[in-house]
C-alpha cells in the first residue's frame, strides 16, 4: 500500500491514455481535451484546456451546483445580510458554514446572522401550489425577528421548476419594508455547468443591488477592497492583521469577515485586488467600468506570494513611506516564517502533491508547497474557465456556448457622476512600462512544470488511477474526495474547509500550513494502519470488461 | 375493475363526454368512480349537480395528514363516486406534481379498494400530456385503457397523435393500451371518415361518433348530464351507445403515431376532396 513510485519514471502520456481507455469513444474524445500534459512555451503559452463545459452524466464529478456557488461561496461569508434559502431544508442546512467561513463582528452586540441558517423549508404543498406566499411570510418573520438591513433570497432547484418569481417577491416586500434592501438570486442549482454559474449570478446582483448605494467613504489611508477572499479558517483575519501593520486600509472584503455597510460603499475605495479570480473577476471588471477602480490579481497564499502582493499594492499607491513600511513588515514577518520553513523543508523536500480544488486554490497552494520544497505532480480545477488555466490572454478565444449564454451578462456603463479614474492614463502607462500588470491573471499552467498533468473537472475514477500511478504524498481536494483517497493510504488535505485548521493566508498562515503539512506527511499513521481488506478480503471478483 | 383514462386537446369536450358516458354506465348498473385530474376541478360538476366539491389537494392542505376518504369522495348521479384532484391557481406552483400527490393519496386512502366493488374508474385528464405529472394516470398501470376525445379539426388531431406518442412510451414498459378514438363532432366536413382514417392509421378504432347537439349545452347549464336532464332525447342514446361500446370493447392496442407529414397528408386528402 505504501510503495513509493518514482514520479520521474511515470510517463504522463501513458497515464492519460489509461485514464481515457475506460471511457466510451465520445466521452474519451471530450475528456482528452480536459486532460492536458503541461508544456510552457515562450510568452507563457500553454496547451489549450477544455474547461467550463458540462460533465458527462454518469461521471462522479467533484463539482457543486450554482446555488452552492452563489449562496455557499460568494454571499455566505457575509454576516449581516440575512440570507433566506427558498427551497427544501437540506439546501440551507448543507450550505451553512460548511466552508468554515469565520467572522468577527466589530462589537459584541453587532449584527451577526452567521450562527443561523434560514430557509422557507419548501414542502410538497408549496411545490404544488407555489411557494411565493411562504417566502413572503418568511421575509416578514425574518424582518420582525432580526430587523436586518438587507435580505438575500436564494433560489433552489424546485423554485425554478415551479416558477416562483423571487424577484417580484423581493420588490413587493421592499415596498412594504422600505428600510430593508431585499434582493433575490436566480441561482437554481441546475443553472450552468458548475458552481461557477452561481458566482456570476451572485456578482451581478451584488453589483446592481448592493455596491454603490452609499457614497460615504470609510476613514483611512490607502483604501482598497479584496475581492474573492472568503475567510476560510480565518484567512481574512491574517490578511487584515498584515495590512493594518503595513498602514493599509482594507475597505471591504468580498466577502470574508464582511459587512453590508462596507459593500454599499465599496466603490469609494481606490483599488480592487482579486484573490479568487474565478469567483469574482466579474465584479472587479464591472466596478472598473462603472467607477474607474483599477484591479489586479494578488495571492496571499504563500509567504513569498504574500510579500509580492503587498509590494504590488504599495507600489500602486506609490507612497514612499508605505513602501518602506511594507518592506519592514515583510522582513519582520519572514524571520519566523523562514525558521519554520527551513525546518519543515528538511523533512518535506522532494515530496509530491496533487491539487484538485476550486477555481484558484489549486494554483495558489502550489506556492506554499513549493516553499517547503514539494513538487506538484498534477493539478486541476472543479469549476474554472480556460483563463484560470491559461491566463486572461485567451479570453478573446473562448467560445461562448449555450450554457454560458444562459447566465446573464450585465452591460455596464460609466457612472457619469461617480466615475473617477484613480490613475491617469499616463500613470497607468508608466506603471505598465515598469512591468506592472493591470486587470490580468496569468493562470495556473505557466507556473506549473512541464509534463505535469493538468486535469479539468477530475472525477472519482480518474482520482483512483492517478493515485495508483503516481502515489503522491498528499492529495488536496474536498470532503467528497477525502475518504476515497485516504482509503488508498494517501492523506487528503481539504482546501475548501481546511479540516478544522487554518488560517493559511499571509505569513502566520504560511507557518500554519508548513506545520500542518509536516504533521500530515511525517506521521506514521498511514503506514501503521492496515485496513481489514488488506488482510482478509471480504469479496473478490473481477470486472466484466476484464474477462 | 377497468381503469380508463380520457385524454384529448383542451376544450374538446373530455369532461362532458366522460361524465355523460359515466352517467350512461351508471344507469346501466355499473359502479363507477371518476377522478378529475384538472386543477380547475370541473370534471365532476355534472355528476354532482354543481361545483361544490372539495378537492383532494385542498383537503390535504386544510386537514393535513388526518384525512379520510369520505372527505374527498362525493357520491353523485346514480351512485357514481366522484373525486377532484384540484391544484394551484393558474400560473403558480406545479399542477403535475399535484396530480401525482393526489393519486398516490387516493391509493393510500383505499379509494380503489375492493369494498367499493367498482366496475370502472375514469381519469379525466387536463389537455395534452404536458409533463410527467399529467402522464401520471397512464404510468404505473394506474389507467389501463385510454380513450382520446377528438374532432375533425386539425389541432384536435395533432393533439390526439401526440397523446399516442405518450401512450407508446408508457405502453412499451407497462400495461396501458389505447382503446379508441371518440369523435366529438364539430361538424367538420367528412368528419367521421377522417377520424376513421386516422384511427386506421394509428391502428385503433373510432369507438363512437358523438354528434353535435345543443341538448348537451342545455343539460350543462342545468348542471346535469344529458341522461340525467332528459333521458328520452336522442343525444342520451348516443352516450348510451358510447358507454356500451366501451363496456364491450375488446380492441386494446399500442398505437402507431403518425409522422407530421403523414398526418397533414390525411387532412389535405379529406379536406380537399370535401
Amino acid at each position: 500500500m505504501t510503495k513509493k513510485v518514482d514520479f520521474n519514471s511515470v510517463k504522463p502520456e501513458e497515464v492519460k491514455e489509461e485514464l481515457l481507455s475506460k471511457y466510451p469513444v465520445k466521452v474519451a474524445r471530450k475528456r482528452a481535451k480536459q486532460i492536458v500534459i503541461n508544456k510552457v512555451e515562450s510568452g507563457d503559452v500553454v496547451p489549450e484546456v477544455l474547461a467550463n463545459t458540462r460533465t458527462v452524466p454518469g461521471i462522479l464529478t467533484m463539482r457543486g451546483c450554482a446555488y452552492a456557488g452563489c449562496k455557499g461561496v460568494v454571499l455566505g461569508p457575509t454576516r449581516d445580510i440575512l440570507q433566506i434559502t427558498h427551497g427544501p431544508i437540506g439546501c440551507a442546512f448543507y450550505s451553512w458554514l460548511t466552508r468554515r467561513n469565520q467572522t468577527k463582528p466589530k462589537t459584541d452586540d453587532a449584527t451577526n446572522f452567521m450562527p443561523y441558517t434560514m430557509s422557507t423549508d419548501l414542502q410538497e404543498d408549496e411545490v404544488i401550489f407555489g411557494g411565493e406566499k411562504k417566502l413572503k411570510k418568511a421575509i416578514e418573520e425574518a424582518i420582525g425577528l432580526f430587523k436586518p438591513k438587507a435580505i438575500g433570497i436564494f433560489s433552489t432547484c424546485p423554485v425554478g421548476l415551479i416558477g416562483d418569481d423571487v424577484h417580484a417577491v423581493a420588490r413587493e416586500m421592499e415596498e412594504k419594508f422600505p428600510d430593508v434592501n431585499i434582493f433575490g438570486f436566480s441561482c437554481e442549482g441546475y443553472k450552468g455547468v458548475s458552481q461557477s454559474a452561481g458566482h456570476h449570478i451572485a456578482n451581478n446582483k451584488v453589483f446592481t443591488d448592493v455596491v454603490g448605494l452609499s457614497d460615504k467613504p470609510k476613514e483611512g489611508k490607502f483604501r482598497f477592497n479584496i475581492l474573492g477572499e472568503y475567510n476560510i479558517g480565518g484567512d481574512a483575519f491574517e490578511i487584515e492583521r498584515v495590512a493594518e501593520k503595513c498602514g493599509l486600509t482594507i475597505h471591504s472584503t468580498f466577502s470574508g469577515n464582511s459587512e453590508y455597510e462596507e459593500f454599499i460603499t465599496a466603490h469609494t475605495a481606490d483599488l480592487n485586488v482579486v484573490m479568487c479570480h474565478r469567483s469574482i473577476n466579474y465584479l472587479a471588471e464591472m466596478m472598473e467600468k462603472k467607477y474607474g477602480i483599477p484591479w489586479f490579481k494578488v495571492n496571499f497564499i504563500g509567504a513569498d506570494s504574500s510579500a509580492k502582493s503587498l509590494r504590488k499594492i504599495a507600489e500602486y499607491f506609490g507612497d514612499k513611506e508605505l513602501m518602506a513600511n511594507v518592506e519592514k513588515v515583510i522582513a519582520e514577518e519572514m524571520i519566523e516564517v523562514e525558521k519554520v520553513r527551513l525546518d519543515v523543508k528538511s523533512r518535506c523536500e522532494g515530496k509530491t502533491a496533487m491539487l484538485f480544488v476550486g477555481g484558484s486554490r489549486a494554483h495558489h497552494y502550489q506556492d506554499l508547497f513549493r516553499e517547503i520544497g514539494m513538487q506538484t505532480l498534477s493539478a486541476g480545477y472543479e469549476f474554472a474557465h480556460r483563463d484560470d488555466y491559461e491566463g486572461r490572454k485567451v479570453i478573446p478565444e473562448i467560445v461562448i456556448d449555450a450554457d454560458t449564454r444562459n447566465i446573464e451578462e450585465l452591460t455596464v456603463e460609466k457612472d457619469d457622476k461617480r466615475f473617477s479614474p484613480r490613475k491617469s492614463e499616463s500613470e497607468i502607462e508608466a506603471y505598465s512600462k515598469k512591468g506592472f500588470k493591470w486587470s490580468d491573471y496569468d493562470g495556473m499552467m505557466p507556473e506549473m512544470m512541464n509534463n505535469t498533468l493538468v486535469i479539468d473537472d477530475l472525477n472519482h475514477y480518474e482520482t483512483e488511477v492517478l493515485i495508483e500511478k503516481y502515489r503522491p504524498d498528499i492529495f488536496c481536494a474536498g470532503i467528497k474526495e477525502k475518504y476515497v483517497v485516504q482509503k488508498q493510504g494517501i492523506p487528503l488535505k481539504q482546501l475548501h474547509s481546511y479540516d478544522y485548521s487554518g488560517p493559511y493566508a499571509g505569513f502566520k498562515g504560511a507557518i500554519n500550513f508548513y506545520k500542518e503539512i509536516d504533521r500530515i506527511l511525517n506521521t506514521n499513521v498511514f503506514k501503521l494502519v492496515k485496513a481489514p481488506w488488506q488482510e482478509t478480503p471480504e469479496l473478490s471478483g473481477s470486472y466484466a470488461w476484464n474477462k | 375493475m377497468r381503469k380508463v383514462a380520457i385524454y384529448g386537446k383542451g376544450g374538446i369536450g373530455k369532461s362532458t363526454t366522460t361524465q355523460n358516458t359515466v352517467a350512461a354506465l351508471a344507469e346501466a348498473g355499473k359502479k363507477v368512480m371518476v377522478v378529475g385530474c384538472d386543477p380547475k376541478a370541473d370534471s365532476t360538476r355534472l355528476l354532482l349537480g354543481g361545483l361544490s366539491q372539495k378537492t383532494v389537494l385542498d383537503t390535504l392542505r386544510t386537514e393535513g395528514e388526518d384525512l379520510d376518504l369520505e372527505d374527498v369522495v362525493k357520491v353523485g348521479f346514480k351512485g357514481t363516486r366522484n373525486v377532484e384532484s384540484g391544484g394551484p391557481e393558474p400560473g403558480v406552483g406545479c399542477a403535475g406534481r399535484g396530480i401525482i400527490t393526489s393519486i398516490n393519496l387516493l391509493e393510500q386512502l383505499g379509494a380503489y379498494s375492493d369494498k367499493w366493488e367498482l366496475d370502472y374508474v375514469f381519469y379525466d385528464v387536463l389537455g395534452d400530456v404536458v409533463c410527467g405529472g399529467f402522464a401520471m394516470p397512464i404510468r404505473d398501470g394506474k389507467a389501463e385503457e385510454i380513450y382520446i376525445v377528438c374532432s375533425g379539426e386539425m389541432m384536435a388531431m395533432y393533439a390526439a397523435n401526440n397523446i399516442c406518442k405518450g401512450i407508446v412510451k408508457f405502453a412499451e414498459s407497462g400495461v396501458v393500451r389505447l382503446g379508441g378514438l371518440i369523435c366529438n363532432s364539430r361538424k367538420v366536413d367528412r368528419e367521421a371518415d377522417l377520424i376513421q382514417a386516422l384511427a386506421d392509421k394509428l391502428g385503433t378504432q373510432m369507438i363512437h361518433f358523438v354528434p353535435r347537439d345543443n341538448m348537451v349545452q342545455r343539460a350543462e347549464i342545468n348542471r346535469k348530464t344529458v341522461i340525467d336532464y332528459d333521458p328520452t332525447v336522442g343525444q342520451a342514446d348516443e352516450y348510451r351507445q358510447l358507454a356500451m361500446a366501451i363496456d364491450n370493447n375488446k380492441m386494446f392496442v399500442i398505437p402507431k403515431p403518425l409522422e407530421t407529414e403523414e398526418l397533414e397528408k390525411l387532412l389535405i386528402e379529406f379536406g380537399l376532396e370535401a
